[in-house]
């Protein structure tokens, strides 16, 4: 059973951007892609740690801001050449209102 | 003592390659005349196919220009051919010149086979060799539909895509059944052949010609086959073959057999005369790309300067096909024979054909079409003659998989080539040694820069190791490494447009957001990525100030949160002092901020002011608003610094208020956008404390006005600003400033410093447009002012509200019931 934990609306988040949440002391990042899809992916970077949050996002992806590595929104894995993954958490969008799977 | 006479037949790629190399170990040894029946200068005749598929002009293909000849004390008769040797007197003759040599050196290249058929020499028949046909050819698709391209070796298909990319009819006629048959095997051609037509390209295999038929015009006008088929023609490409060019040799009574024959010294019989380049025939080979012939060069050049040891042993040879988008590499014996075994890997759907030829556990020849990038290696196997017994059960796969198995085989070759070790450091930024970025090209198969940046990191930071990178390219590679070409290479992956020609079409098209960019450039992702789009936007911004929309989200981090992100995701912030000038009141309030926000470290930057280091973004507006000082931009691509001297206010040595003159520079310039960072300094007198000569723009006070200096750099390589013009007002040096920025801002690339721009560009058009011409200058300023008209503090505007979601987070989510998710501590 999904626990969806609502989180801000839509346009809270910036179009191509994302938001921060906190969650159990390591913030979670939820992204909001040009197509209006939303992710969310905990907020350190599978190389060393960076915050995926404050990338540029591109597609379904973010590119981070520390070493440049991308980073797939849908999945946390990085794209290749690099190895890697961050966690991610399943998104919901309902009139308007983002939720989280927490 | 006199100097030896040397005297060069023939001014192309290896006459001139030796000269090269002749240079480099005897320069004085010779007086040198050079012929060369082109008008032209020695040039990459190699590139005369992108030049026709419109990827590079004439100009980007001089290899030595007349510059190059003078320096060097040439002689240089361009557009004469020499008609005859006399090898009793030992003198050449060219019309009416005759010149003496004491050696000769015969580089007369090749002669292309026109087919003998009737009609050949009809006008708008022609060959591709030189500038001359290249011209004819762009000239012909201008005017004309029908081209016809015979024979489908390599020069017939780069002529054939380029006439097509010029938007011409090709069709490509070869007598044999499949193309390229003497670097490709069937298979691989016909994969070739669909990919060709899919670019547009036809083919009629298996076609003798008759004869080519005039129209009314008296224009070449039809093919005609023998099989009485025939097709209309405007343009005939005659690309059936090359002759080594012996005709003069021949008349100077030297023995020629396939070329000029020569033994391992590159000498004709006749022992004075030397021959190298395609019209050079050694152990019976006479060789048709330029790596053998440059081999050759070097050879004949030691000899030539009298040193003697040099043996030329013949070469091993690989062909490339330079179509863009297509990859076809072969090598050696790729069709077998007796005695010989095939490895073959074809995946037709994936477009994916290699063919390995052993024998006797040996590599022999190689055929990879699609997937090209274990060539290099093949290559180096094929010529070292390896013995791949070990390996040979994971050679298909290719470099990294078969030494996966077997230890390190393969790699010691390159690495001899080298001096440095596997553990020497590269990258000093990363972290990355050179046994790490040897690795990588070879098991991930690199061949650019870019990938190896991608896949290593190394140069990927400051950049100041690219060329070191770029040699260990070189050498891993070897042939198949091809340096990329900043001016014409793609923005990125998401466009095939180079900056220049976004920057232009920007500006042609009037475009107005990071949106309509994408669609008028047909970009191929839909909202580009993270190297792209900060460009874009900045090229936007600064071409239509005020109209142009600002795309935060397009923006490197540093930029949209207007404070440097820290390693540890924390941010600096460095507040404005005018010129480096600052108040107790000023600092006062940084050290209260300090000790509110529990400011780890205060630092005095090498900027001449103050970085508050380790605050959580968060706490960013309450900072900025506490400290009420404007944004240094220490983070941006943008105006940084104006550093100061104490001058003429206090100095005693001091001719000019350098302190004011900063502020009002700083004042003047406070909120631009700029191409990459951009740093000033005024100076109060010569002594320059303010270290005017690494700046951007530099200023130094002299007794009877200012001198100003441009394009200097303090970073990664040291470079000295140029003395730009002296001026005698503090208005002067307001606009003149102001416009030398405003032309940097708008023609620069982005991530070009003002000194890497001034390199490509040269600082005398700049001058010209800014020093000389007045009224352009005062435009220049002029659009400049526009450009920050109104502009306000970034720190000031989020104090107050713009964009706090930027530095806010979300509150913690509510679960269904309306509860708070627990947050631990
Ligand atoms: C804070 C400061 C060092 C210091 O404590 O003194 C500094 C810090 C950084 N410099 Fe610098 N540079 C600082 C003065 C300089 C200077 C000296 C100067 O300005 O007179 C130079 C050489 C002068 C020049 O630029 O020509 C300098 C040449 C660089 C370069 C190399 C630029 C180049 O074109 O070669 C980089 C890398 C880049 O920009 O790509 C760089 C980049 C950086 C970055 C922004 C790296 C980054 O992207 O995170 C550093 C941020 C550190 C941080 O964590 O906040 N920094 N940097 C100085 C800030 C000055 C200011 O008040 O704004
Ligand atoms: C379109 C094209 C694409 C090519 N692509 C590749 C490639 O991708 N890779 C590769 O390795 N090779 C390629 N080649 C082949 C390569 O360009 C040649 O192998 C190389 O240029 C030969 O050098 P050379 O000095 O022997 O002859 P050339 O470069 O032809 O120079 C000979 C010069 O001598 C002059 N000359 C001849 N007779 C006289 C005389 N009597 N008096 C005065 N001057 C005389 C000629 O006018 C000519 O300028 C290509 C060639 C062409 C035409
Ligand atoms: S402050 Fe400048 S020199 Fe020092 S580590 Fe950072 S980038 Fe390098
Ligand atoms: S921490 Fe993300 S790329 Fe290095």
């Amino acid at each position: 059973m999904p626990n969806w934990h609502k989180v801000c609306r839509l346009e809270e988040i910036p179009l191509r951007g994302s938001r921060v949440v906190p969650h159990e002391g390591r913030p979670i990042a939820v992204f909001r892609a040009a197509d209006d899809h939303v992710f969310a992916l905990r907020d350190i970077c599978p190389h060393k740690g960076g915050p995926l949050s404050q990338g540029i996002v591109h597609g379904h992806r973010v590119t981070c801001p520390m070493h440049g590595w991308n980073v797939e929104l849908d999945s946390g894995e990085a794209c290749a050449p690099d190895h890697g993954c961050a966690r991610r958490y399943d998104t919901l969008v309902e009139d308007g209102e983002v939720f989280l799977d927490l | 003592m006199t100097k030896q006479k040397l005297v060069v037949v023939g001014n192309g790629m290896a006459g001139i390659r030796a000269v090269e190399e002749l240079l480099k170990l005897a320069p004085d040894l010779y007086d040198i005349t050079v012929f060369g029946a082109e008008p032209h200068g020695n040039y990459n005749r190699i590139l005369l196919s992108p030049v026709l598929a419109g990827e590079m002009t004439l100009a980007d293909i001089v290899l030595n220009d007349l510059d190059w000849y003078k320096t060097n004390g040439i002689t240089l008769h361009s557009g004469k051919k020499v008609t005859k040797i006399d090898r009793v007197k030992r003198k050449v003759l060219a019309g009416d010149l005759e010149v003496p040599y004491d050696r000769l050196l015969l580089a007369t290249g090749s002669t292309p086979f026109m087919l003998p058929v009737a009609g050949n020499d009809l006008p708008g028949v022609i060959a591709y060799r030189d500038i001359a046909d290249t011209e004819a050819m762009i000239a012909a698709a201008a005017n004309y539909t029908h081209a016809v391209v015979i024979g489908a070796g390599l020069l017939g298909l780069e002529a054939a895509n380029g006439l097509r990319l010029r938007g011409m009819d090709v069709t490509v006629v070869h007598l044999l059944d499949w193309i390229m048959e003497r670097q490709l095997d069937k298979t691989g051609a016909d994969m070739l052949q669909a990919s060709l037509e899919a670019k547009g390209l036809k083919f009629l295999l298996g076609k003798q010609t008759e004869m080519l038929t005039a129209s009314a015009s008296g224009r070449v006008g039809a093919v005609r086959f023998k099989d009485g088929a025939e097709i209309p023609a405007d343009l005939v490409v005659m690309a059936a073959g090359i002759r080594p060019n012996t005709a003069l040799a021949e008349s100077a009574g030297l023995h020629c057999h396939r070329g000029i024959v020569v033994s391992d010294t590159l000498q004709t019989f006749d022992p004075k005369i030397y021959a190298v380049g395609e019209c050079a025939a050694h152990r019976g080979t006479a060789y048709g790309l330029v790596a053998p012939l440059f081999e050759q060069a070097k050879v004949c050049a030691n000899q030539l300067a009298q040193h003697g040891i040099g043996r030329y042993q013949g070469s091993f040879t690989s062909t490339k096909l330079k179509v863009t988008g297509i990859d076809v590499f072969s090598a050696g014996n790729f069709s077998g024979g007796d005695g010989t075994e095939d490895i073959v890997l074809h995946d037709r759907n994936g477009g994916v054909y290699k063919r390995l030829v052993i024998e006797k556990d040996k590599l022999i020849g190689a055929v990879l079409y699609g997937d090209t990038a274990d060539g290099g290696w093949y290559f180096q196997l094929l010529k070292e003659g390896r013995d791949i017994g070990a390996i040979r059960d994971h050679l298909m796969f290719g470099d990294a998989f078969a030494n996966n198995h077997v230890g390190d085989v393969g790699h010691s070759g390159a690495l001899k080539t080298a001096a440095m070790a596997d553990t020497a450091e590269v990258c000093g930024c990363n972290g990355v040694c050179k046994g790490t970025i040897v690795k990588a090209i070879r098991e991930k198969g690199l061949f650019s820069l870019d990938e190896v940046r991608k896949h290593t990191k190394a140069s990927s930071s400051c950049g100041s190791c690219t060329g070191l990178v770029e040699q260990i390219l070189a050498t891993t590679l070897g042939g198949a490494y091809q340096a990329a070409d900043r001016s014409t290479k793609p923005m990125c992956g998401c466009t095939d447009f180079n900056h220049g020609e976004v920057r232009h079409a920007i500006r042609s098209m009037k475009l107005l957001s990071m949106d309509a960019a994408f669609k008028a450039l047909d970009w191929r992702t839909p909202d580009g990525c993270a190297s792209c789009r900060p460009a874009l936007n900045y090229y936007l911004i600064s071409t239509w100030p005020h109209e142009a929309e600002d795309d935060p989200q397009s923006r490197f981090i540093n930029e949209r949160a207007h404070a440097n992100i820290q390693k540890d995701g924390s941010y600096s912030v460095v507040p404005r002092m005018w010129g480096g000038l600052t108040t107790p009141d000023e600092l006062r309030r940084i050290a209260d901020v300090a000790e509110k926000y529990h400011v780890p470290t205060v630092k005095v930057t090498g900027g001449q002011r103050i970085d508050l280091l380790g605050i959580r973004k968060e706490d960013l507006p309450g900072v900025w608003q506490d400290l009420g000082m404007p944004s240094g931009h220490a983070y941006g691509k943008s105006i940084r610094t104006v550093k100061t001297c104490v001058g003429s206010e206090h100095c005693r040595f001091g001719t000019q208020k350098s302190m004011s003159m900063g502020v009002e520079l700083e004042k003047m310039l406070f909120g631009m956008w700029s191409p990459h960072k951009v740093k000033l300094a005024v100076s109060g007198c010569p002594r320059n404390c303010a270290e005017a000569g690494i700046k951007d723009v530099g200023v130094i006070g002299v007794d009877s006005g200012w001198e100003l200096y441009v394009a200097g750099n303090g970073g990664i390589k040291t470079e000295v600003a140029q003395f730009f013009c002296k001026v005698s007002t503090r208005e002067d040096v307001l606009e003149y400033a102001a416009a030398f920025l405003q032309l940097y801002r708008e023609e620069a690339w982005y991530l070009e410093r003002t000194v890497h721009w001034v390199q490509r560009v040269g600082l005398d058009g700049i001058r010209q447009r800014v020093v000389d011409d007045a009224e352009q200058r005062k435009a220049l300023h002029q659009r400049l002012l526009y450009a920050l008209q109104g502009v306000v503090d970034p720190w000031l505007e989020r104090t107050q509200g713009v964009a706090s979601h930027e530095f806010a987070p979300l509150p913690a989510p509510l679960d269904t019931n309306g509860e708070r998710h627990a947050e631990l501590a």
